[in-house]
């Protein structure tokens, strides 16, 4: 069944061609036709994935690997792209949830989308090209088929951040991600040529992921840094990360269903998919991996801090997802690939959770306030308030998924955000610096989430008199994938129970075949002195025996480091609880901040406010970073352009070209005057003529 | 004499001058007659043409369907045509736009429509002839062809300023040709002197061993007057001023073909004949090329015409094609080729858009539009499909042409390779800025709330090139394969041809001017 893992990206891509051609005569027969066959597609993908999925499980975990070459994509000389496909158990993880999660916020759209007229087709066309590209994303075996994705999935949320694109807002928006997007995947393609060529002058002329990771010792420390850099910086854009996450709070412009869907649980991840992808190139490069995890952290307490003051429910939600990106990133940079995968999964059942479920609560506000035609911003948190009762589906699911993003034990974020905060601390390549950020922005993402549901959900209803009669629940194909999620987003977790809580961690053993360094990690872990010496003692082995030698070294020393590892574990195991504890406090201070704030006593944040002005403005005004962009790179830019338009083109270039025209024109309207005709100065030009000579022979005599 | 026993180049050829004969029979007051007899021959043309591809051999670099016939005996002047792997898909290119380029004159041009369908005509065959010229005369003959129906498209049916950017296009190309002539009669009499013989074959004038001093200046002038076709930075101000004033057919025969005819003039002259200057020559194309992508894209940006903004991206996405057949390996070479081919069919379509709202507005003017997709969605998703195509987006035949153009110059020249990826971003900016401003935003013009969707011709008109827009995005081994034996041997025969002149001494400057003395010399000589 492998080899028919093509279906997987046909479904959607058909669905694409039916709507996108048909889309406009079918809507106007029957608009849920084009959700069935929309929502039909994904679902169609979701099944054969599952069936994969099982069926790659139901192997050894060292065969779990199978390429399938689709067709020639981009060939010429040394150069040989394929459309090929991956099963691998990274790809089938990544695969399932997009499919899977995808598949719940296409059904979630026919609801909030209903009332679309004309334009309900574009938009299922739009998803479905969405999950096709995701699809090519997750899947691909190469580089460039992944960059296919990359760049796939960034023109679907153009087309979808600007969907309503009549309010230019909207409309620059999208345009903003896009360009965003293409400066990071400047860095991207830079990065691609500079492995393919390097790689290629060894005589390895590739960009599949099997090849290339086989081959990456081939490489300069140098060049791998470079590669990995050029690479991240992709992701900074992809995955909204500093100094390029500014377009993904802009994007909240968009439908929720596809903040929801691109810009929280897959797309934004890609960042992340790749870089755990490629996490044997980085493994090779410690100072990149030190600059993701910089990043990472940075960007997962500098968003935080935007998200506090936030007003936008969704614009909350934005940032929020820019500071859970950091910490996946913060995972990958410390080592712990398989931590951030992790993240990405629970991340993706809570966020979009919470997104679909401020899409409800939107939803439901736009129908009220639309009922009594009040113009009032049906987003802005301030005109919330007291729809618990109102809402309770609504209210229950998004309180789950805002426990598990604030990390209370039990729920799926606690397992992931943990994982990641203690790799940060105890991996080789981690620092308590980097734990420090990371707890102090999960006590600020306990704080703005609880925030938010106490404003949204809590105290009396502020909206305008007369709407609040008709605030209700949303319909039940809203409710029913936010009950769904609100299930994985609570029990989600339990698949990758660390040993310290008893469990065994089967995420990251699943995800071990892929993550390459299996037995060099537990090395590291284990950190004796005596291991590091048989490590390196075995790695010259493996330099100088070769391969084989290389396998024999990974299968003894991969038992003796787990023995180690083992000794280790124990040793740490107090470490760990103790970093746990005290991060699940942070996160209950943070609660109990936003309880006493906003429910206890409500004047607090507004003298705040009042007290610490400039912080405060600065936070609400995101910094001032779109400001500093505009000012340092956009106007430069557009006064360079316009001066190479005026000067150089037309002043310079054309000037010199019109300037030799008229002086042609001229010199041959002075030529006009000898042959004007007139006999009289024919005449003229006989006497001047022989005068001349005659001076000239004078003059010739004389000397 | 050729595979198939029958002369299909000649056919191919000279088919629209019999289309030109038919309609001067027609009667000028007929106009749908004249225009339908036009789309006629022009598709007739286009399945003429197919066979070419069908029988085409893939396996060889030599010359395909070639027909010899004596011309002018005494001079050496043959009749001599052929196709490889090369000039095929630009044939192709050819007959496909131009059947388009009727349509989409359809109701555009109402005067003299008989006249102007006979120039279109004659311009393809110019064109066509031009591609599949194996004679150096005969090549010049069509190359100059090509200026007249052009010139006339643009002075005749052009905009307010035509009769200005006519003579500036006509005196800009006219002038580059002067030098290429020089040249061609150079060669003429330097190849009579070395063999005895009197011949204007490209392929015999391939196997001389032009010494490095001459070949300098001899590649130079081919170099001026194929970079003003090009147009490189800086010969370029033609081209925004012939192009904003042409008929939409106009712009799009002279960005579909035109323009790749200078292209291919270094492709097929220009690097084989002179090896060994080319090579001196790469950096400073290939600098050329760079400052063209970048230094076009941002001229492009601040545009208030449409028209001219797609006409500056020209200038950027030329200097790809410049950039990646400069590089000198396959990868560079056959994204360069491809890359002509993308950018007849995005840039035309996008001509194609550009001039449909003009029909219809009568303004080309960025600011008198906004909100245009929710009045004319069929034409949004044409016009989103082409811009995708313009910038690259994977999936489209841009991105194709563009990371072959990437790979290539990046293994040839990395930091050039880099700034030329940087006009992607650029790229994106100026045309998703231009799509926002005319097709999303409030529609807040009265005068554009009525404006009619596209109607069956023009979506017939823009169809084609919309669904080769993916089909070559995804397919791209379709049309490369047909290329590879022709590539890989023209970049062998250049290497080996520039070894050996590399053994020979560098010249210096001092030679140059010798060199220069000595072409004198050796004129005087031969012509005794």
């Amino acid at each position: 069944m492998f080899d028919k893992v093509w279906l997987i990206p046909i479904f959607p891509i058909i669905g694409v061609l039916i709507n996108g051609l048909l889309g406009r005569r079918i809507e106007n027969i029957n608009k849920s036709i084009i959700h069935w066959i929309a929502c039909g597609a994904v679902a169609l993908s979701f099944i054969v994935t599952c069936i994969l999925f099982f069926q790659m499980l139901g192997l050894p975990a060292d065969q779990r690997l199978y390429e399938f070459t689709w067709f020639d994509w981009i060939s010429g000389g040394v150069l040989h792209t394929y459309v090929a496909y991956q099963i691998d158990p990274l790809s089938m993880l990544m695969c399932l949830f997009v499919t899977g999660v995808g598949f719940l916020i296409h059904v979630y759209s026919i609801g909030y989308m209903e009332t679309e007229e004309g334009r309900y087709y574009r938009f299922f066309t739009y998803l479905n090209l969405f999950m096709f590209s995701m699809i090519n994303l997750v899947l691909a075996n190469n580089y460039l088929l992944l960059f296919l994705g990359w760049e796939g999935v960034g023109l679907c949320s153009y087309l979808l951040i600007g969907f309503w694109f009549s309010e230019e807002a909207n409309a620059i928006a999208g345009k903003k991600a896009f360009i965003t997007n293409r400066i990071g995947d400047f860095g991207f393609i830079i990065g691609l040529l500079l492995l393919y060529t390097s790689l290629g002058e060894h005589g390895i002329w590739t960009l599949r992921f099997s090849e290339v990771f086989t081959h990456v010792h081939l490489l300069s420390p140098q060049v791998a840094t470079a590669i990995c850099l050029l690479l991240f910086v992709g992701c900074t854009a992809k995955s909204a990360q500093i100094p390029l996450y500014v377009w993904l709070p802009d994007a909240m412009a968009g439908p929720t269903p596809v903040s929801a869907l691109i810009h929280a649980a897959t797309m934004v991840t890609s960042g992340v998919y790749m870089i755990a992808r490629s996490n044997i190139l980085y493994s090779m490069s410690p100072f990149a991996m030190g600059v993701v995890a910089t990043f990472g952290a940075l960007t997962a307490l500098f968003a935080a801090s935007i998200g506090l003051v936030q007003n936008d429910i969704k614009k909350v939600l934005a940032y929020s997802t820019v500071s859970q990106l950091g910490y996946m990133f913060l995972g990958l940079g410390v080592g712990a690939y398989a931590a951030g995968m992790f993240h990405v999964l629970t991340h993706a059942f809570f966020k979009a959770l919470l997104f679909l479920g401020a899409g409800s609560v939107i939803h439901s506000m736009h129908h009220g306030l639309h009922k009594i035609h009040s113009h009032v911003d049906a987003q802005d948190m301030r005109n919330m308030g007291g729809l618990k009762s109102k809402t309770p589906i609504t209210y229950v699911t998004f309180l789950i998924a805002t426990l598990a993003i604030s990390g209370i034990p039990g729920f799926s974020g606690f397992f992931s955000k943990d994982e990641i905060l203690w790799q940060a601390y105890s991996s080789p390549h981690g620092h308590f610096i980097l734990w420090l950020i990371g707890a102090v922005a999960a006590g600020m993402t306990a704080f703005y989430m609880f925030r938010l549901v106490f404003m949204t959900f809590f105290n009396e209803c502020r909206a305008p008199e007369g709407a609040e009669e008709h605030l209700h629940e949303s319909p039940k194909t809203m409710t029913v994938p936010l009950m769904v999620l609100a299930f994985l987003a609570a029990v989600g977790g339990y698949l990758g129970v660390p040993h310290a809580l008893g469990g065994s961690n089967r995420f990251e053993r699943y995800l071990e075949p892929v993550m390459g360094l299996g037995p060099e990690k537990l090395l590291h872990k284990a950190g004796g002195a005596v291991a590091q010496g048989a490590h390196a003692a075995a790695e010259a082995v493996h330099g100088a025996v070769g391969h084989a030698a290389a396998a024999v070294h990974e299968a003894g020393m991969g038992h003796m480091a787990e023995a180690a590892h083992h000794a280790a574990e124990h040793g740490s195991m107090f470490a760990e609880y103790l970093l746990m504890g005290i991060s699940v406090a942070i996160a209950l201070v943070g609660i109990f901040l936003a309880y006493t704030m906003y429910i206890k006593k409500r004047d607090i944040p507004e003298k705040l406010a009042n007290s610490y002005p400039f912080l405060y403005r600065l936070l609400l005004n995101k910094w001032y970073v779109d400001e500093l962009y505009e000012l340092t790179v956009i106007k430069p830019l557009h006064g360079f352009s316009v001066l190479l338009w005026k000067g150089v083109d037309v002043a310079i270039v054309d000037g010199i070209v019109n300037g030799v025209a008229r002086i042609i024109g001229w010199f041959s309207g002075v030529i006009r005057y000898i042959q004007s005709g007139y006999v009289q100065s024919y005449a003229v030009s006989v006497v001047l003529g022989t005068v001349v000579l005659l001076v000239y022979y004078i003059i010739k005599a004389i000397s | 004499m050729n595979q198939l026993n029958f002369p299909i180049i000649s056919l191919v050829t000279f088919f629209p001058i019999f289309g030109v004969l038919i309609l001067l029979m027609i009667d000028k007051e007929s106009e749908d007659v004249l225009r339908g007899t036009a789309v006629a021959f022009s598709v007739i043309e286009f399945f003429l043409s197919l066979p070419l591809i069908f029988y085409f051999n893939d396996a060889t670099h030599q010359m395909q369907f070639v027909e010899l016939i004596p011309w002018i005996k005494s001079f050496g002047i043959n009749y001599y045509l052929g196709i490889d792997g090369i000039s095929l898909w630009l044939v192709i290119l050819t007959t496909f736009l131009t059947p388009i380029c009727v349509l989409c004159s359809w109701t555009y041009i109402q005067k003299y429509v008989k006249e102007y369908m006979i120039c279109l005509l004659l311009l393809e065959t110019a064109m066509l002839g031009a591609l599949v010229s194996l004679d150096m005369i005969l090549f010049y003959v069509f190359w100059e062809l090509m200026l007249i129906p052009m010139y006339l498209l643009i002075g005749v049916w052009g905009g307010k300023e035509r009769i200005y950017a006519a003579v500036k296009f006509f005196i800009y190309t006219a002038a580059g040709s002067v030098f290429m002539l020089l040249s061609i009669i150079f060669l003429y009499y330097y190849n009579y002197k070395v063999t005895g013989v009197y011949t204007f074959s490209i392929l015999e004038l391939y196997k001389l061993n032009i010494p490095v001093s001459v070949q300098f200046w001899l590649c130079l002038a081919f170099f001026v007057s194929f970079a003003i076709k090009v147009p490189m930075f800086p010969l370029h101000t033609w081209l925004p001023d012939a192009h904003v004033q042409a008929p939409t057919a106009g712009s799009v025969i002279l960005a579909g073909v035109l323009l790749k005819m200078g292209t291919y003039g270094f492709l097929r002259f220009a690097m084989p004949l002179f090896p060994y200057a080319t090579h001196q020559f790469m950096p400073v194309i290939a600098t050329l090329a760079v400052i063209g992508i970048v230094y076009g894209a941002l001229v492009a940006m601040v545009q208030p015409d449409m028209k001219k903004l797609v006409a500056y991206s020209s200038v950027s996405h030329l200097g790809y094609v410049m950039l990646g057949l400069f590089a000198l390996n396959m990868q560079g070479v056959e994204g360069g080729i491809y890359q002509m081919l993308n950018h007849g069919i995005s840039t035309g379509a996008l001509f194609l858009i550009v001039g449909m709202i003009y029909e219809r507005r009568h303004t080309r003017m960025i600011k008198d539009f906004g909100g245009i997709a929710k009045v004319m969605p069929v034409f949004a998703t044409f016009f989103m499909i082409a811009t995708l195509s313009s910038v690259a987006v994977p999936g489209t035949n841009g991105f194709v042409g563009e990371f072959m153009i990437l790979v290539g110059a990046f293994r040839s020249f990395p930091i050039f390779a880099v700034v030329a990826a940087s006009g992607a971003i650029l790229g994106a900016l100026y045309m998703l800025w231009m799509y926002q401003r005319v097709m999303f935003c409030p529609l807040d013009k009265p005068e554009n709330e009525k404006l009619k969707d596209l109607n069956a011709r023009e979506i017939i008109t823009l169809l084609p090139l919309a669904v080769l827009v993916f089909v070559m995005g995804f397919f791209p081994g379709l049309f490369l394969r047909k290329m590879d034996a022709t590539v890989s041997y023209f970049l062998k025969d250049f290497n080996t041809r520039y070894e050996a002149y590399a053994q020979q001494q560098q010249p210096t400057i001092g030679d140059r001017i010798a060199a220069v003395m000595q072409i004198k010399d050796n004129k005087n000589i031969t012509v005794e």
